[in-house]
This record gives structure tokens, sequence and C-alpha cells, in this order.
């Protein structure tokens, strides 16, 4: 579930990225470098797990999932909060410079 | 259990290297006349630029799976850091599973880098041809 909540962020990211990228203002590339880096990862866990148990892999218990849910919506939230320092502190619009030196 | 520590290596030699490769361009940028590299480096990406990509993968990343070794209580924020390496057998395990997951992971990102140079050396050769054909036309 993690794997998948990451994937669907990094493909959506990934999409408004390509709609912006001619002004690239938000710093899209952030969050998709960040959420494909991390999918490519869970993709090989998932690998190693689905050897391991077999095609019980794909029904796990409630709890897991809503564990494994529960943590997907935790990194989203995570990397949404690095891109968003990240944004503020390179300021490519000068949004905050402005706003700090404003008399 | 700290799978992600190998492609937080990885990201650590990467970053050197893009460090030494950056440096390398900007002093054959200073060398050689500007105008000789704008017409035959127009539209070539700097492979630091490259390399560039490469470790925001691996450190976006390893970044996300240290924070779910985090919420597995794998990790912890005093020493010795990783759970595992309490009790030997652990440890053990854990080394284990460096060796398969970890590496694995850190050769599926630098695979999926080489895809991304592939495509973009083909990019930039046909962005280098049409503009070869309009300076010819």
């Amino acid at each position: 579930m993690t794997l998948l909540i990451t994937t669907i962020a990094a493909a959506v990211c990934t999409v408004i990225w390509y709609k912006n990228a001619d002004k690239n203002e938000l710093r899209l590339d952030v969050p998709c470098w960040m959420f494909w880096g991390a999918s490519i990862m869970w993709f090989v866990d998932a690998i190693f797990e689905y050897a391991e148990m077999g095609s019980e892999y794909f029904t796990p218990e409630a709890s897991d999932m809503l564990n494994d849910t529960f943590l997907g919506f935790s990194v989203i939230a995570l990397g949404l909060v690095v891109w968003t320092a990240v944004l503020l502190i390179k300021d490519p619009k000068g949004v905050v410079k402005s706003k700090l030196f404003k008399r | 259990m700290a799978c992600f520590v190998v492609p937080v290596a990885e990201a650590v030699i990467a970053t050197a290297a893009k460090k030494v490769v950056e440096k390398k361009e900007e002093s054959v940028a200073k060398e050689t006349a500007v105008s000789t590299i704008e017409t035959k480096n127009a539209n070539k990406i700097p492979f630091s630029r490259k390399l560039g990509w490469l470790t925001k993968l691996l450190w976006g990343g390893s970044f996300l799976l240290a924070f779910e070794h985090l919420w597995h209580g794998e990790i912890v924020p005093y020493f010795p850091f990783l759970t595992a390496m309490s009790n030997p057998e652990d440890t053990a395990e854990m080394l284990h599973e460096m060796a398969t997951v970890g590496v694995t992971m850190a050769l599926l990102v630098t695979a999926v880098w080489g895809v991304m140079l592939v495509v973009s050396s083909i990019i930039e050769k046909k962005v280098q041809k049409t503009q070869q054909d309009k300076i010819s036309d």
C-alpha cells in the first residue's frame, strides 16, 4: 500500500511538473525525485517480499493494510513538508525576500 | 532493517563524484573560449547535471525509506541508532538484508538512471541533428 500511494504521488507530481516545466517556479522537481526514488526502492522491497510470501503478499491482514496506508500518507505528508521547505529556502519567485524586506 | 543504508552510501559517493565533475567542467569552460563551447555544447547536458539526477533519486528515496524504518522502530534516535545492532543474530540478519535488498535497491535506481541517460542522449542527438539541418538549409 505504501508503494502504491507513493507511486501515485510520484506520477501526479510528474504530470504537474510537466505541465509547468517552462517556469518550474514551484520546484516540483523536488517531490518528483523524492517520490520516484522511494517508489523504486519500495518496489524492490515488494519483489523480495513477494518472493518470500508468494500470493499471500496480495492479501494482507486488514490491520497491516491500515498501517501501511497510514504510513503511505505520512510519507507523502513528509515529502510535501520537505518540498515546502525547499521552496521557501530557494524562493525562486522571490516572494519570501520581498515579504521579509517589505516596509 | 537497514536496507536504505546501501543507497545512502551510493548517494554519498555520487554526490562527491558530482562535485569533482562540476569542478572539472568549470575549469574546462574557463580554459576553452566561450564561443567554442556554446557552438559545440549548446544542446549537451553537462554530466554533472546528469549525476545530479542520480543523487536526487538516491537521497530522496533513502530519506523516505529512513522514515519508514523509523516508523517501524528499526531506527532509533540514540546509539547504536539501528535496533538490529542490539544482538548478533539481528545484526547478521540486517547485514544479509543490506547485501540482498539494499544492493538491489541501489542497482535498480542506478539502472533507472542509466535508462534516463540513454533517453537524454537520444534527445540530445535529435536536437543537434535538427539544428544542423536548419543551419545547412
